[in-house]
């Protein structure tokens, strides 16, 4: 293979695998915004707060899969609490004011993780090598291709979930029609709660991703503004749109950094990805699987 | 925002009351604080409260009266810093006062560029283009370094405060300083709110289209109060890095501060012009009363990152709180205070 | 979704009634003048669903002209229509000389229209005399800088602009209220200052959908009065939408009755009320069980 187009599609993978993980921590904000409204910006903290958690279990000595289950047990708990002390109180609020809420408690969980677990940084070893292996002539990260799999495995459960069991499918009425579905006898703060939990376990998986990509500290919560361009492009209302527009935005930030970094200035992932994808929606309001919203007035 | 109702340009139920309150803090302000201050009052609280304060003040114009949430107000307060430093060292002969004028013209004209989006995006959307925005200003005053007269890592000094000969070098006088400018922009924001045009924000934050039926030119209505709002946020930077802080970084306008000043409105009060002032002044009392109560409590174990903690899980529960208890802020209790006292006489 | 619309009960004798006295007059004055607005095979559709096909109304200037029909009927929708909400996908509209495929919202208060929305759309924050103030923002010239430094003119075109709505407010009696925020007042209120909002600039043409919803019949019967005190006058011409069968015959000159999105008859009360495809359609039945 020609040397430059071997060197691109190598970027243009490495992309594409990191764009994977934009994508998991943008599921977990569609799942709440799908069923609630929310655009729940502590989906960061949550992350951080669980990958916090984990390590500092296993670094006292609790084996991983104790820690992972104590961890997934602190997540589900948290999710519930936020439902009920904060969001509860507020329903019927407009988006905006719900939104603001959710600042306030990534604050507190970010202030409360460190306050807890201490503010140094953890390494997370998840004993996956990260040497690269070589496929047809390029490189590809071994850690990247797990957390895509482990990606695709959670999608694949999440859409087993909604298709086939009662609160999954309650789910899918809550999102298309909470006034219908409350109309039917969906009892909507039950799956509100469901939801939240089931964010509480989305932000486990992608904090131990993400924790051993990074390394477990306060930046880890960070990641939710890379998942913000991910939810402008795909839409705050759908997975799918999640990880088609995670795989875009990952593979536009590594395209930019690699061949736009040497002529503008480096560091551009910082805004390239919220440039791309608001260029876009402005050409196409709608995002990218959008439908057309009718004004009701 | 739709919900929190702005008693815009409402006569108040006894307006002489609240001008001779004005009155009676502008006399306090200028009068006696100068007389009994301490430099730790005057470089630790009152300048940064009055930087703030404006922040929010121009802040508010935008989300409390226009209605459109950003995200990004740290970016144009660093504009503001970095454009009056600019003028300053590149055009020396310009007066302080026209220099921190045009610097907040160059941050309005930020604000105008960083509104656009908001002619065809709304709510999340638009929040989400404005930390675009703050992004992006992090990147280019780390990048050209010709912003900051090529120092490392961007950090620019504040050149010496003097207008028409007098100096406001010292302590008292930075905050005499921002005191003013602070003043000063706050008639001009009063009397924006109660202007036809500032309802007109409220039209289009209330119902964008009832307001585009009745004719208010709603593109154009946002635009100025991105604008309008960049200028203040602008000049309340070249206050936080002037008279505040003398010496700052790109990374000092970050998105942290711009939580902050969010935060600032919330807990204030959204669409009040006083609630920039309560907010601010909570925001910067917080990590005082805090730090000493645990102190108190704790000893030596409080230390300066378990402050740090403690004061943003303080500020999240206020943020959560006052959403769900008072959603009016600070301006509201104050408000249901001042109506109690006056049954009771 | 017209949660808040009580079925209102409407007696036989009242429904059917025509307003004699005013009916003749009317409609003389109707005849003479060109229509004031024209909609010429006006189709819109959502999707799959057809909610205005190939529709004509024409309203002759001064009339107050009502348009009646089940709910889903493309009331709302003829009235987006006119006021530029929605963009039809053929057909042509006329106010006054000017013709639209699609009519510019931004220039409507420019062409002398003004309207008021099934659910209220009033501005919260706003006391009631801002909000009236506010329906006169298109005839505000000073800039900015005259209105923050408080020129002269600027004053004066404050005042002025004051004067005018505290008239309005006047006139439909909304005196008690106007320092209060509009979000705080009953809902019958609520829909007076919305009323006011839209007189304070003298329209030509007035689009009401549905002033009257949720009212109960005293309120009704009071918003008719303003609604015809309104047309007496300024002028203007009126169209509105409502259900109350019983209000639309005693206060209009003239009637339209959708249904499907198709206009399925147009003239004055009592030709509706003796048209057999309206009285197939919906007049068959029991009023209020059919409209509400």
């Amino acid at each position: 293979m020609n040397p430059d187009l071997a060197f691109l599609v190598e970027v243009l993978v490495g992309g594409l695998l990191s764009g994977v993980m934009y994508a998991l921590v943008a599921i977990g904000f569609v799942l709440i915004y799908k069923t609630s409204g929310v655009l729940n910006f502590a989906q960061g903290a949550m992350l951080l707060f669980a990958a916090l958690t984990f390590v500092s279990l296993t670094e006292r000595g609790v084996p991983f899969a104790g820690a992972f289950a104590a961890t997934l047990g602190v997540m589900a708990l948290l999710g519930l609490a936020i439902e009920r002390a904060v969001l509860r109180p507020l329903v019927n609020q407009p988006p905006i004011t719900l939104f603001m809420a959710t600042l306030g408690v990534a604050y507190v969980i970010e202030g409360a993780a460190q306050l807890a677990w201490g503010t140094q940084v953890h390494g997370l070893d998840l004993g996956i090598d990260d040497t690269p292996i070589d496929i047809a002539g390029i490189l590809v990260s071994r850690f990247d291709l797990f957390a895509a799999a482990v990606a695709g495995l959670m999608v694949a459960v999440l859409s087993l979930f909604f298709r086939y069991t009662r609160t999954g499918l309650a789910f899918r009425a809550v999102a298309d029609d909470p006034l219908a579905a409350l109309n039917t006898g969906l009892r909507l703060p039950r799956i509100w709660a469901a939801v939240w939990i089931a964010s509480g376990i989305v932000a486990l998986v992608a904090g131990l991703l993400w924790g051993a990509r990074l390394g477990v500290q306060f930046s880890l919560s960070l990641v939710v503004l890379k998942a913000l361009p991910v939810l402008v492009l795909g839409g705050f209302d759908s997975i799918l749109g999640a990880i088609v527009a995670g795989l875009i935005v990952g593979a536009v930030e590594k395209l930019s950094e690699v061949y736009l970094g040497p002529v503008i200035g480096s560091g551009i992932e910082g805004w390239i990805a919220y440039v791309a994808a608001l260029g876009f929606l402005l050409l196409k309001p709608s995002g990218l699987f959008g439908l057309r919203s009718v004004e009701r007035v | 925002m739709a919900t929190t109702s702005a008693p815009l340009a409402k006569a108040p139920p006894r307006p002489s009351a609240r001008g001779i309150g004005v009155a009676l803090l502008l006399v306090i302000a200028y009068g006696i604080v100068p007389l009994i201050g301490t430099s730790y009052l005057y470089e630790a609280i009152l300048t940064p409260f009055l930087a703030l304060s404006l922040a929010a003040l121009g802040l508010n114009l935008l989300t409390g009266y226009a209605g459109q949430l950003s995200l990004g107000s740290s970016a144009f307060m660093a504009v503001g810093a970095y454009a009056a430093f600019n003028l300053s060292l590149r055009l020396p002969f310009l007066p302080l006062p026209v220099t921190i004028v045009l610097a907040g013209l160059v941050a309005a004209f930020a604000g105008l560029v960083a509104g656009l989006p908001a002619l065809r995006l709304r709510g999340f959307y638009l929040a989400v283009s404005t930390l675009a925005v703050q992004f992006f200003v992090a990147w280019l005053l780390n990048r050209v370094g010709w912003l900051s007269n090529d120092s490392p890592s961007g950090i620019i000094s504040a050149p010496p405060l003097v207008v028409a000969g007098l100096s406001f070098e010292d302590a008292r006088g930075r905050y005499l300083f921002s005191l003013t400018v602070v003043a000063l922009l706050t008639v001009l924001a009063w009397r924006l709110v109660t202007s036809p045009t500032g309802r007109n924000f409220v039209a289009v934050r209330d119902n964008e289209t009832a307001a585009r039926v009745i004719g208010v030119k709603v593109a154009r209505t946002k635009l100025l109060a991105f604008a309008l709002s960049s200028f203040v946020v602008g000049v309340a930077g070249v206050l936080w890095a002037f008279a505040y802080l003398r010496t700052v970084e790109p990374a000092g306008f970050n998105l942290d501060r711009s939580f902050q000043i969010l935060f600032i409105v919330i807990i204030g009060g959204l669409g009040t012009l006083r609630g920039a002032f309560l907010g601010a002044g909570l925001i910067v009392v917080l990590p005082l009363l805090l730090s000493r109560f645990g102190a108190a409590v704790l000893g030596d174990g409080f230390d300066s990152g378990t402050l740090e903690m403690c004061q943003r899980i303080a500020l999240g529960i206020l943020i959560v709180a006052f959403l769900i208890r008072e959603p009016a802020g600070l301006s509201a209790l104050l408000d249901r205070a001042a109506r109690r006292l006056r049954r009771r006489s | 979704m017209n949660v808040a619309v009580r079925p209102h009960l409407v007696d036989g004798t009242r429904s059917v009634r025509l307003p004699s006295s005013r009916q003749g007059s009317r409609s003389g004055i109707v005849a003479e003048g060109a229509p004031f607005l024209a909609v010429e095979g006006v189709s819109l559709g959502f999707g799959g669903t057809v909610a205005l096909d190939s529709v004509d109304l024409s309203v002759g200037e001064g009339e107050i002209h009502a348009v009646i029909g089940p709910n889903g009927a493309g009331k709302s929708s003829l009235i987006n229509a006119i006021s530029g909400l929605y963009a039809p996908d053929s057909g042509t509209i006329r106010i006054g000389d000017d013709r639209f495929s699609r009519v510019p919202t931004r220039r409507l208060a420019r062409l002398g229209v003004a309207r008021t929305f099934q659910n209220l759309a009033l501005f919260k924050g706003l006391t009631v005399l801002d909000t009236v103030t506010a329906g006169l923002v298109d005839r505000q010239s000073a800039g900015l800088a005259a209105q923050i430094l408080g020129l002269p003119h600027a004053r004066r075109e404050a005042r002025e602009h004051q004067e005018r709505a505290e008239a309005v407010i006047a006139l439909l009696d909304l005196a008690a209220y106007r320092d209060r925020l509009a979000g705080t007042l009953p809902y019958g209120v609520q829909k007076r200052v919305e009323l006011a909002r839209a007189l304070v600039a003298r329209p030509r043409l007035l689009l009401l959908d549905e002033p009257m919803a949720g009212m109960t019949a005293t309120e009704k019967q009071r918003m008719s009065g303003d609604i015809r005190a309104a047309r007496d006058s300024t002028g203007a011409t009126i169209v509105l939408i409502e259900h109350d069968v019983g209000v639309v015959m005693s206060l209009s000159d003239r009637v339209t009755v959708l249904d499907h999105g198709r206009r399925i008859a147009s003239g004055t009360p009592a030709e509706i009320q003796a048209d057999p495809a309206v009285i197939a359609a919906y007049l068959g039945l029991a009023f209020d069980e059919t409209v509400a």
